[in-house]
């Protein structure tokens, strides 16, 4: 099999594009996305919470940050309104993906119902991939990359919840308080990555400090002001010191 | 131990709002500017509340993970943030290494007991 295949003359029909998605999404992006799937799955193991519950948030809510924020919250008893706006603001992120996206996927004889649809796919792993691409796919063959790149992650995404399930039920416990671990572990990395813009130091080590304690002093409303207040303080210092402009996007990930 | 039909109604409300960001991104793409302000304020609030969660979780965790000491925690993850780096930036090898470190010492003190 060769990247060429079903290609007319160079061109991508949606076939060979949607293809093409499934390709580029089996390898590290698979993997990732497994091993982070995999540790909510031992989390929700962990919060004592039914299996279909875990396969249920990866199958509807699937943007693992909010995933975690909502079991935490779930399991220190949070309200609902708390917990709909913490996970509110930690998938926030996902609209600026969806709108520089969107506007490479929409043309003629692209049916608005099907963005509404595909954007339930866009992730920042999809989001990279889908941008890296779009300029050498035709209009009407960009949908078909993202949905055969989304679901292949999603569907990877789904094993790898009940795979981390089992494990953490099945495994001693050490290890399974290990898996447990994975998320926290993970997260932390990703915005360590991240911290290459001052703004980012100043909303991790901000959120960081105040996270916890705010969280003592308040557990209902703590955590969000922390990063209402942490992500402001950042953004300040973004406005002030401006990023050089050699990257954009990439906001931090996690699905 | 958490209420089923509470946790079913959380992880739904999470959803709903979670898909409500990326209806939203669609109805208003090429509409406003994704270099705006408002955009680069929610970026820097999404990622200094995940920095609060994180920090949460791993300092006062919830459920399995407070049965382990504090000392533990911090060790396996400054152990995941040096692995990471000398690993050459390698996320999954920094994750290998702060899940291993945990393992071994909570077999260790043997806090899961």
């Amino acid at each position: 099999m060769t990247a060429g295949d079903g290609t007319a003359g160079g061109r991508w029909d949606r076939p060979s594009a949607l293809t093409l998605g499934v390709r580029d999404a089996i390898g590290a992006p698979v993997v990732v996305l497994m091993a982070s799937f995999f540790g909510f799955g031992s989390l929700v193991r962990a919060s004592e919470l039914d299996l279909s519950l875990a396969l249920f948030s990866t199958l509807t809510g699937w943007a693992l940050p909010g995933q975690v924020v909502a079991v935490e919250m779930a399991a220190a008893g949070a309200s609902l309104l708390l917990i709909g706006l913490a996970v509110g603001l930690t998938n926030a992120r996902l609209l600026p993906l969806v709108v520089t996206l969107v506007p490479r996927l929409a043309g003629p004889g692209v049916a608005r119902w099907k963005l509404f649809l595909a954007a339930h796919l866009i992730a920042v792993t999809s989001w990279i991939f889908t941008m890296r691409r779009v300029p050498s796919l035709p209009v009407e063959a960009r949908l078909a990359y993202l949905v055969g790149f989304g679901t292949t992650l999603w569907g990877a995404s789904l094993a790898a919840t009940a795979l981390g399930y089992a494990a953490a039920a099945a495994l001693p416990p050490s290890v399974s308080l290990a898996l447990v671990f994975l998320n926290p572990i993970y997260f932390l990395l990703l915005l360590v990555e991240e911290t290459t813009r001052p703004s980012r130091v100043v909303a991790l080590l901000a959120g960081a400090g105040l996270g916890p304690a705010l969280h003592l002093a308040n557990p209902d409303w703590g955590l969000l002001v922390a990063g209402l207040a942490a992500g402001t303080l950042a953004y300040g210092v973004e406005r002030r010191w401006p990023p050089p402009p050699a990257r954009t996007g990439g906001e931090p990930a996690g699905e | 131990m958490i209420e089923p039909g509470y946790a079913l109604a959380a992880l739904a409300i999470g959803a709903l709002v979670t898909y409500g960001w990326r209806a939203l991104g669609v109805v208003v793409a090429g509409r406003i500017d994704p270099e705006g302000r408002v955009i680069a304020w929610v970026a820097c609030v999404a990622y200094a509340l995940l920095a609060a969660v994180i920090a949460r979780m791993i300092v006062l965790p919830l459920g399995v993970l407070a049965e382990t000491p504090l000392w533990a925690r911090l060790g396996a993850t400054a152990a995941g943030v040096a692995v990471w780096y000398l690993a050459g930036r390698r996320v999954l090898a920094g994750v290998a290494a702060g899940i291993a470190v945990m393992a071994v010492l909570v077999a260790l003190t043997g806090a899961a007991g």
